[in-house]
């Protein structure tokens, strides 16, 4: 039965199920229970978010506080992996992964080739991401494409709270190494998710809107940005068909191509800088396999190539926006050769 | 207090979920004399799109819901009323409608929730519509069909008759072992549900798999079925399109479920976006790949249908009607078999449902 939840809870009851199935699973990080090693309160935070809060009570012993050193809990996290346990580590933002670089690129993505595959792991590492909590430029990156950058790590950015839990189960019950990516402006949006455990393969994009004019691929937070770009795209007449594609690692170009195909059409809204980025990459990607298709140029819209500023007014200027969204579709569409 | 010769057609509801619906086209003008039957409009929800059929007869005096705007179940959508009536009393009768269309009373949260029984051991889901006494109207969903499916019909049905739509064990809402997936499972589970109801007897309805399912129950106890209505229902001749059957359990992306999907109607228009997503969302639930795994081995003796269904009904006395969807393309309409033809699909009860109703009632009387 499906029931209104937020996409925290949607996290949280995810973590719970599987920790429940499967006793391989522990879950640890900087105050994911909260009090260890104090007097007072056990269970007091759940995370800097809350998001692993009451876990603790229902699964005493595998929920555990860990030292605020990044490199020495992912590489734990890594080892017990490799070790036969199934460990969700969470990375508060996930622009402190780089004190942690070399245990997750150049060890655990690497273990499965480097070992004749015969060796798996089986680890999560959850993170925040993204910009639009006033919290500066080392807590609002969105570094995806660093992590999509290199194989044998698998990335998932779910848009919402049903996603969220699927792809996390997904994730836990996954061999590789997976960078699960929560945007931490969507802990608060809810919506119906089923009591019942459930997984949404990787690599599976979800066709979020139809239209038959544009396609708009867009991930994360965006994916709400480009809705309501639609809705009032629609009032002008030009139905656009999003495509969130939920993981970046594996991509489901095929739905994209596919889409692109019937419309002519690209926008990609990421969040990210522009260089190197999720946007330059499907953008690119859509250019080599369907260029013939294509009616007009394919239209980027991220981020500008800067730090997240901190000033609210040029944090919300950084952030694509729906009207900006807009006038790339406008681009695109009133495009004459 | 307004004549009560004034009557209102209203936004129906379609399924648990529909909360609202557009009127995309009227097929009748303001003067139009209509009956009970005539298709009035073509409504579309977020899941599905139908033809209303009126529920009213008499002269339609005007026509309130404009196309393409969204209004909540429940919604006056028409007036209908004699000629004598004034045109003054219309009037406020549709203004009454507007003020409550207004005031947001409607659409509300009343809409009957479903429950959960316990039958050998497994979690039912099920829905009752309707509180007339006398013997219950029982809907039985087909392979990787859920209660919903009878969203045209089981709302008619319940003006005159006690109806209950169950999802058959590995479907729905319901717990997702399905044991050994026999016929005999999946019938002892609707028997387990008629006594959970305290149904001593009841009018059985069955599609497809569920056909051949409450085919069985007859089979099993005689005196518990006071009537059977079959559509499309397996197990009657031995074709069927194995390929869709294994593709459906198989397939776990849009791209491979949406081309399947389409044969199921004959109108692929039918497929929307929110049905596929519907149907994923179900397909990716822990145990159901396991439920639909093992009742294709009830379905199928390789690529042939493995259940004999005039079989069951050899000693069957309770009235046995057959209904098929000419343009079957999962399970043919078979030769020598004295059935109803309707224009649609394997859908049938979606596709024409105004028509797969009439059958139903004449059915259960």
């Amino acid at each position: 039965m499906a029931r209104s939840i937020s996409y925290r809870e949607a996290i949280n009851e995810a973590l719970d199920q599987e920790m429940a199935r499967d006793p391989r699973v522990v879950v640890f990080g900087e105050d994911n229970v909260g009090g260890t090693g104090s007097p007072g309160e056990m269970d007091a935070w759940g995370g800097v978010l809350g998001v692993t809060k009451g876990l603790y009570g229902k699964h005493p012993g595998r929920v555990m506080d860990t030292p605020i050193s990044e490199s020495a809990f992912i590489g734990a996290a890594i080892g017990a992996a490799t070790g036969g346990l199934r460990p969700v580590a969470e990375l508060m933002f996930i622009d402190f992964m780089g004190v942690c670089f070399d245990q997750i690129f150049n060890q655990a993505a690497k273990f499965r080739y480097m070992f004749g595959g015969k060796a798996v792991t089986p680890v999560v590492i959850r993170t925040m991401w993204g910009a639009g909590l006033r919290a500066a430029a080392q807590h609002s990156q969105s570094l995806l494409p660093v992590f999509t950058h290199i194989p044998g790590l698998k990335v998932a950015a779910p848009s919402n709270p049903y996603d969220a839990k699927g792809l996390l189960i997904a994730a836990i019950r996954d061999d590789d190494p997976v960078i699960f990516a929560e945007h931490k402006m969507l802990y608060e949006m809810t919506g119906e998710v089923p009591e019942e455990s459930y997984v949404i393969p990787f690599g599976e994009a979800n066709l979020v809107r139809e239209g038959a004019d544009v396609t708009i691929v867009a991930i994360g937070r965006m994916v709400n940005t480009a809705t309501e770009a639609a809705a009032e795209l629609a009032g002008a007449g030009i139905e656009a068909e999003i495509i969130d594609p939920r993981t970046t690692s594996p991509l489901d170009l095929d739905t994209i191509l596919e889409s692109v195909e019937n419309t002519g059409r690209l926008v990609v809204v990421d969040e990210s800088n522009p260089r190197c980025s999720l946007a330059s990459d499907i953008g690119a990607s859509v250019a080599q396999e369907a260029f013939g298709s294509l009616r007009a140029p394919i239209q980027l819209v991220t981020g500008p190539h800067t730090p997240v500023p901190f000033a609210d007014s040029l944090e919300d200027l950084f952030i694509p926006d729906a009207q900006k969204v807009i006038n790339a579709v406008k681009t695109a569409v009133e495009w004459k050769k | 207090m307004a004549d009560e010769r004034i009557q209102k057609v209203t936004m129906p509801k379609w399924g648990l979920s529909m909360k609202t619906g557009k009127v995309i086209e009227w097929f009748v003008a303001e003067g139009d004399t209509i009956v009970k039957g005539d298709d009035l409009a073509d409504i579309e929800t977020e899941k599905i799109a139908g033809t209303l059929e009126s529920p009213r007869e008499g002269l339609l005096r005007r026509i309130v819901a404009e196309t393409g705007v969204e209004l909540p179940v429940g919604a006056t959508l028409a007036v209908v009323a004699p000629s004598d009536v004034a045109d003054e009393e219309i009037e406020s009768v549709v203004a009454e409608a507007l003020a409550q269309l207004a005031s947001g009373e409607l659409g509300g949260d009343d809409e009957p929730a479903p429950r959960i029984a316990e039958i050998d051991g497994r979690s039912i889901s099920y829905i009752t519509l309707g509180e007339a006494d006398g013997d219950p109207v029982v809907l039985v969903h087909g392979f990787g069909g859920d209660k919903n499916s009878w969203l045209f019909v089981q709302q008619p049905l319940s003006e005159s008759h006690t109806v209950h739509a169950l999802d058959l064990p590995g479907h729905g809402q319901s717990g997702k072992d399905v044991g050994d997936g026999s016929l005999d499972t999946l019938a002892s589970t609707v028997l387990g549900f008629l006594d959970e109801v305290g149904a001593g007897r009841a009018h059985l309805v069955g599609h497809s798999l569920g056909g051949a399912v409450v085919a069985a129950v007859a089979a099993r106890a005689p005196d518990r079925v006071a009537s059977l209505t079959l559509l499309a229902p397996a197990g009657f001749g031995q074709d069927a399109d194995a390929e869709y059957l294994r593709g459906f359990a198989a397939a776990s992306s849009r791209r491979e479920l949406k081309p399947l999907l389409g044969r199921l109607f004959a109108d692929e228009s039918q497929v929307t976006r929110q049905l596929v997503d519907d149907l994923l969302k179900y397909k990716r639930l822990d145990g159901v790949a396991e439920a639909l795994r093992v009742l294709l081995g009830t379905l199928l003796d390789g690529d042939r249908q493995a259940i004999d269904t005039p079989a069951l009904l050899a000693g069957v006395p309770a009235p046995v009607i057959v209904v098929w969807g000419g343009a079957d393309r999962i399970l043919p309409v078979p030769e020598g078999v004295k059935l109803s033809r309707v224009d649609a699909g394997h859908m049938l009860h979606m596709e024409a449902a105004g028509d797969v109703l009439r059958h139903i009632q004449s059915a259960v009387g």
